[in-house]
């Protein structure tokens, strides 16, 4: 029998793919191994053992910088992504009017900007806020990380609302669909994979900050990476990577749940 | 009673409305927490440095602004071209650049081939290429340490196959911040890329075949047609952060090899010349900027032709 | 309906949060990252039932900005010796007299009249060490107590050197090696500095923090480095060894003080108090291994701190350390503009 001709490969792809993937996971694996090591060092293996599994498992400063962490991160993804899909539905699919390009460039204004000049600049904003309004609890991480992490999150809705076929939704409003309902059942659906890499790119983004955060953060508001900003100058144990092997597990959990709600929608 | 043409007119002011409306939100938040601010900035680059970092408030000078572009020697006043400035500039770009270019070759192939996996398989190889990322990027940067510092895997493996005999320096070189930046923003390149690849209609591809195009063809004049909003997408989100990037030049760099990022922070920090960091940030802004017109402006005219 | 649950369980999770931020009882510490131990955060919260948050920064200027702009919520900082005075200088610090407070008898004479707090009227020592040289034995056997390792290396070390990215430590070390007097404004010695410092940067490796695990793992052969990592690098690499540096080197002081506005002064008053009891300062060192200055504290240290070779500066090198002071802001511009150049 011939061999079937598939009009989806490209050759040589399936191999970089493959490439790609294992050079994700390589210094994700060192990193896993090197969390049981039972010496000090990061970087020379001693023997196996639980050790820093347990002195992270003690560490308050950790598991309330972790938690502060993911919550920081779900909270402006979800915000970011919400009001990102909102301003993409506003920017594409329309004949250009007064403002659309400066939406555009609004909207992607906080990519433009290196990290440390928005910190900075909210560091000088924020703290006068602060004074005035004797109010120094979270929403200020929470405002920082919700603005940064809107381009993350339009950008991919955008590029996937922008080739979207159009003739479904006038064939819903044909059959006199109201907009909601028409958006609800037909645009929706289509968006989904869109709004799940904005969400995703966003958490992650939000995960990662560093410089921001530390600039913008008061009193008790550590995040993992500005506590681990905090150990880098002096000695790195390889708690940091019992800690990190945590939160891939938390991480991998966490999305086959999700995976497994998603699935059962029809 | 109102002409047809007036109920259109009408009809196309209510939805202009309805989009400003729609778009409010997310212009109000940016407007707070990232440009507002950013007039602070551009301010600050006009003052007077204070003498312990910050600036003397409402006392202006242009010594930022001068000290982008000039330097005056410290003994003997001479004023020159802040060469070191242009090659900081020089480097920040080339390797922008480059770690563009290796995450799209790494990237679209990735991308295309999870878009080309069965429907309910493809959430799961996107979800691996996820996943590394969710640990934040400094312990990525530590982890990309070990695999390239001089005892580690790369070189490890290279000794044992007999390609090299003794270990290659990464560490601490622009390759280490390459390799770092190239890691750690990939997932910022498939992403996107798979938004848009997700959703190729594949009997356009077929269509292609049944004129005799070859592979190469249908790839070059029917898929990357199909995903240029993905590739423009992509590549934004990497070139601009590994243009402004602090953490990963740190790390991998080791602190003698500066990129822009730390240039700036530099100025806020240790350097204590805010005005000079504003000035520069600035400068990074605007050069970002011309950079995106320019390439926006090119990707849309060449290619097919689609939304 | 998912998102609405996930919006409910974060504008609760956000409350919580919010709801916690104005107990009864409470103290901020902002300090160096792994700094502060948390046995003697947890012994302090038991006796006196506050509730201690510590909030980490990684460089002095960082606190500085941060605190100066205002809105911080932090009672305590910890800055280095040579930023106390700026701290006073711009209000940032209460007038809290340190000295005379019940635990101040406990404080070693030598760090009482220091110019950067006379008679201590702002600040309380916390840990002390200083910057020298630290050498992997295994590849150079010469003489490791001069600055010429990392200034004039030697071949087998070139390329394999990382000095602390610190300015006051670096041009401190620079002057002596070229014969000047810290502070110096003569411009034929500091000439003679920039140019050695530029002449051996390329045989440096790098300029970063973080050395012990780089010496563990032999990715440094030599570093200008602080003590205490040095006796930690050689916990993990037995080769390694500290010099100190007869040319001159300096010592550095991170002092605890209240800030003034500080909204929990009281607790912070009885935490500088407290961390004056040389078991509680004992506590601190034992943790991020450098010594305090607190009488008494050495019979609650760790056994292998007590002789290490590290934290015990040697009778003969004593006369070549030095603290420094804070030098005028002209001086401080210009050797700030060295910096830059070499850090370029």
């Amino acid at each position: 029998m011939a061999r079937t001709f598939s009009v989806r490969t490209q050759p040589g792809f399936t191999f970089i793919a493959m490439f790609c993937f294992f050079l994700l996971y390589l210094p994700i694996v060192t990193l896993v191994v090197y969390a049981f090591n039972s010496g000090q060092s990061v970087a020379i293996w001693e023997g196996f053992s639980f050790r820093w599994f347990e002195s992270a498992w003690h560490n308050r400063a950790v598991q309330e910088a972790s938690l502060r962490s993911i919550f920081l991160a779900a909270f402006a993804a979800t915000l970011s992504t919400l009001v990102a899909t909102m301003a993409a539905l506003a920017t594409t699919r329309t004949a250009p009017y007064p403002g659309l390009t400066f939406k555009y460039a609004f909207i992607n204004q906080p990519l433009m900007v290196p990290e440390i000049v928005t910190a900075v600049a909210l560091l000088i904003v924020f703290s006068r806020i602060k004074v005035w309004t004797g109010y120094s609890g979270i929403a200020y991480l929470l405002a920082a990380h919700t603005a940064f992490c809107i381009p993350f999150a339009y950008l991919p809705i955008r590029a996937r609302l922008e080739n979207m076929d159009l003739t479904l939704e006038r064939a819903a409003a044909d059959l006199y669909a109201t907009p909601w309902n028409a958006f609800k059942r037909v645009t929706l659906p289509l968006l989904w994979p869109g709004i799940i890499a904005g969400f995703m790119l966003a958490f992650v983004i939000s995960l990662d900050d560093v410089v921001i955060t530390e600039f913008v953060k008061s009193g008790g508001q550590e995040t993992l990476p500005t506590y681990m900003l905090g150990q880098l100058r002096r000695v790195v144990t390889p708690e940091i990577n019992a800690i990190a092997t945590v939160f891939l597990l938390i991480s991998v959990a966490f999305v086959t749940t999700f995976f497994i709600i998603n699935r059962r929608k029809p | 009673m109102a002409t047809p043409r007036e109920i259109a007119v009408a009809a196309e002011q209510r939805d202009i409305r309805n989009r400003w409306l729609l778009s409010s939100p997310a212009l109000i938040i940016i407007f707070l927490a990232a440009i507002g601010p950013l007039f602070v900035v551009l301010l600050y680059s006009f003052m007077l440095k204070g003498d312990y970092g910050d600036v003397k408030p409402w006392q202006f000078s242009s010594d930022g602004w001068f000290g982008v572009f000039l330097q005056r020697d410290i003994f003997d006043d001479t004023l020159t071209i802040a060469d070191a400035h242009i090659s900081i500039f020089w480097r920040s770009v080339k390797l922008s650049l480059v770690t563009t270019l290796v995450t799209l070759f790494l990237g679209f192939p990735t991308a295309y081939f999870i878009a080309t996996r069965p429907p309910q398989r493809r959430d799961i190889w996107l979800f691996l290429v996820t996943i590394p990322f969710w640990t934040n990027i400094l312990i990525r940067t530590f982890a990309m340490q070990e695999v390239i510092r001089n005892e580690g895997i790369v070189n490890s493996v290279m000794i044992w196959i007999g390609l090299i005999s003794a270990p290659v320096q990464i560490m601490f070189t622009d390759w280490a911040i390459l390799f770092g930046m190239a890691y750690v923003y990939l997932p910022l390149m498939v992403l996107p890329l798979y938004a848009s690849m997700e959703k190729i209609d594949f009997r356009l591809v077929e269509a292609g075949y049944d004129l005799y195009a070859t592979r190469l063809q249908v790839l070059w004049r029917i898929i990357i047609p199909l995903v240029k909003p993905g590739i423009i997408a992509g590549s934004i989100l990497v070139f601009i952060p590994s243009l402004g990037a602090y953490v990963t030049p740190r790390v991998l760099g080791g602190g003698k090899n500066m990129m822009l990022g730390n240039l700036i922070e530099l100025q806020f920090g240790q350097g204590r010349n805010w005005p000079l960091g504003a000035a520069l940030s600035i400068t990074l802004m605007i050069i970002v900027t011309f950079a995106l017109l320019v390439y926006v402006r090119n990707a849309s005219k060449s290619g097919g032709s689609h939304g | 309906m998912k998102w609405k649950l996930t919006a409910a369980l974060a504008g609760a999770a956000f409350f919580a949060a919010a709801g916690t931020a104005h107990a009864e009882g409470e103290l901020n510490i902002y300090n160096w990252g792994n700094y502060t131990s948390p046995e003697m955060i947890k012994k302090f919260e038991e006796a006196y039932k506050v509730k201690v948050t510590i909030t980490d920064y990684d460089s002095n200027d960082t606190a500085l900005a941060k605190v100066r702009a205002g809105g911080h919520g932090f009672d305590i900082v910890v800055p280095s010796a040579s930023f106390v005075q700026i701290w006073v200088k711009e209000g940032l610090l209460l007038e809290s007299r340190p000295d005379q407070m019940e635990n101040f008898k406990n404080v070693d004479e030598r760090w009482v009249n220091l110019d950067w707090d006379p008679g201590r009227h702002y600040s309380v020592p916390w840990l002390w060490g200083l910057m020298g040289t630290v050498v992997d034995t295994s590849i150079y056997k010469g003489d490791i107590n001069t600055s010429a390792i990392w200034l004039d290396p030697p071949p087998e070390l070139v390329g394999k050197i990382n000095v602390a990215p610190e300015m006051t430590d670096v041009m401190y070390s620079a002057i002596r090696y070229m014969g000047g007097k810290w502070c110096t404004d003569d411009k034929e010695v500091l000439k003679k500095v920039r140019d050695k410092l530029i002449e051996a940067k390329p045989k440096w490796i790098a300029m970063d923090y973080g050395t012990i695990e780089k010496f563990a793992s032999r990715d440094y052969a030599a570093a200008f480095y602080w003590n205490g990592a040095a006796m930690r690098s050689r916990e993990q690499n037995k080769d390694v060894r500290f010099g100190y540096p007869k040319e001159g080197f300096a010592y550095f002081m991170d002092s605890a003080a209240i800030l003034k506005d500080a909204k929990n002064p009281d607790n912070a008053k009885l935490f500088l108090n407290f961390i004056m009891d040389p078991e509680n300062a004992a506590m601190i060192s034992n943790f991020a291994k450098y010594a305090n200055g607190i009488k008494g504290s050495q019979p609650f240290m760790d056994p292998a701190m007590k002789d290490a070779p590290e934290l015990n500066v040697p009778a003969e090198f004593q006369a070549a350390g030095e603290f420094l002071t804070t030098c005028s802001p002209e001086v401080t511009d210009i050797y700030a503009k060295i910096w830059q150049q070499l850090l370029k």
